[in-house]
């Protein structure tokens, strides 16, 4: 499965970039496994997410919970705790 | 049921124009409450804000809280808008306008629409500090979120 992720304020920082697609394997499932598998890919994915407890997700623009599936989720957005208002 | 004014904007915004818009040609309208969220300068320490916001999904999220608080209170009508980019002390950052027939309902959903503002619309701030260097992503507060919750 191919996902287009965006990362956002100090994860997008850290990582070093502000989207890419990428290719997932199969035993990808949630977003708790997307989150492993993503600080496998090098030191910076490490870095930006080595609190996964504190990293907030969004799949297709709505937030989604850590145990959730992503399948079918054409946008991935990753980001720290929201700070507007 | 109304629909809420949801806009995020680089640009500033007019109170007195936002506000007319909701009520101009109404006679329903018992009450009006408004709330803008200013940027601080941190006694001194800050020399301006970055706001970094999820496009699509900014719109979309305070369009579901507005649709919320609309529903929940009885609103009459309801506006938010929530600004990105470079902010300096003084200037505007939010600005939240809820109509009702009477105070309360109109109070709480402003107050309801913050709330859930500050902890589920995606936007993000970075302090620039007053020498000029960039500072720290602005941490996200417990209290923030105990705010939120007193609305479950």
């Amino acid at each position: 499965m191919t996902v287009k992720l965006v990362y956002f304020a100090w994860v997008r920082e850290r990582i070093g970039k502000s989207e890419e697609d990428l290719d997932l394997p199969a035993d990808v499932v949630t977003v708790n496994d997307l989150l492993a598998h993503l600080t496998t890919l090098g030191e910076e994915y490490e870095n930006a997410l080595q609190f996964p407890d504190v990293i907030r997700v969004a799949i297709n623009q709505e937030h989604a919970e850590h145990d959730e599936p992503i399948a079918g989720a054409r946008e991935i957005g990753i980001f720290p705790p929201m700070t507007g208002g | 049921m109304t629909a809420p004014t949801i806009r995020v904007q680089s640009a500033d915004f007019d109170l007195q124009t936002e506000m007319s818009a909701l009520t101009a040609g109404r006679k329903n309208i018992g009450a009006v409450v408004t709330f803008t969220g200013l940027c601080r300068d941190e006694q001194g320490a800050l020399s301006a804000l970055e706001l970094e916001h999820y496009p699509g999904m900014a719109e979309a999220e305070m369009l579901r809280i507005g649709e919320l608080a609309i529903e929940r209170f009885s609103l009459l009508g309801l506006t938010a808008i929530h600004r990105y980019g470079k902010i300096m002390p003084g200037e505007n950052i939010v600005l939240v306008i809820a109509t009702a027939p009477h105070r309360q309902t109109a109070f709480d959903g402003a107050n309801f629409v913050m709330d859930f503002l500050k902890t589920s619309a995606p936007f993000w701030k970075k302090e620039h500090a007053a020498d000029g260097a960039e500072g720290d992503w602005i941490a996200a507060k417990d209290a923030d979120d105990t705010a939120r919750d007193k609305w479950r």
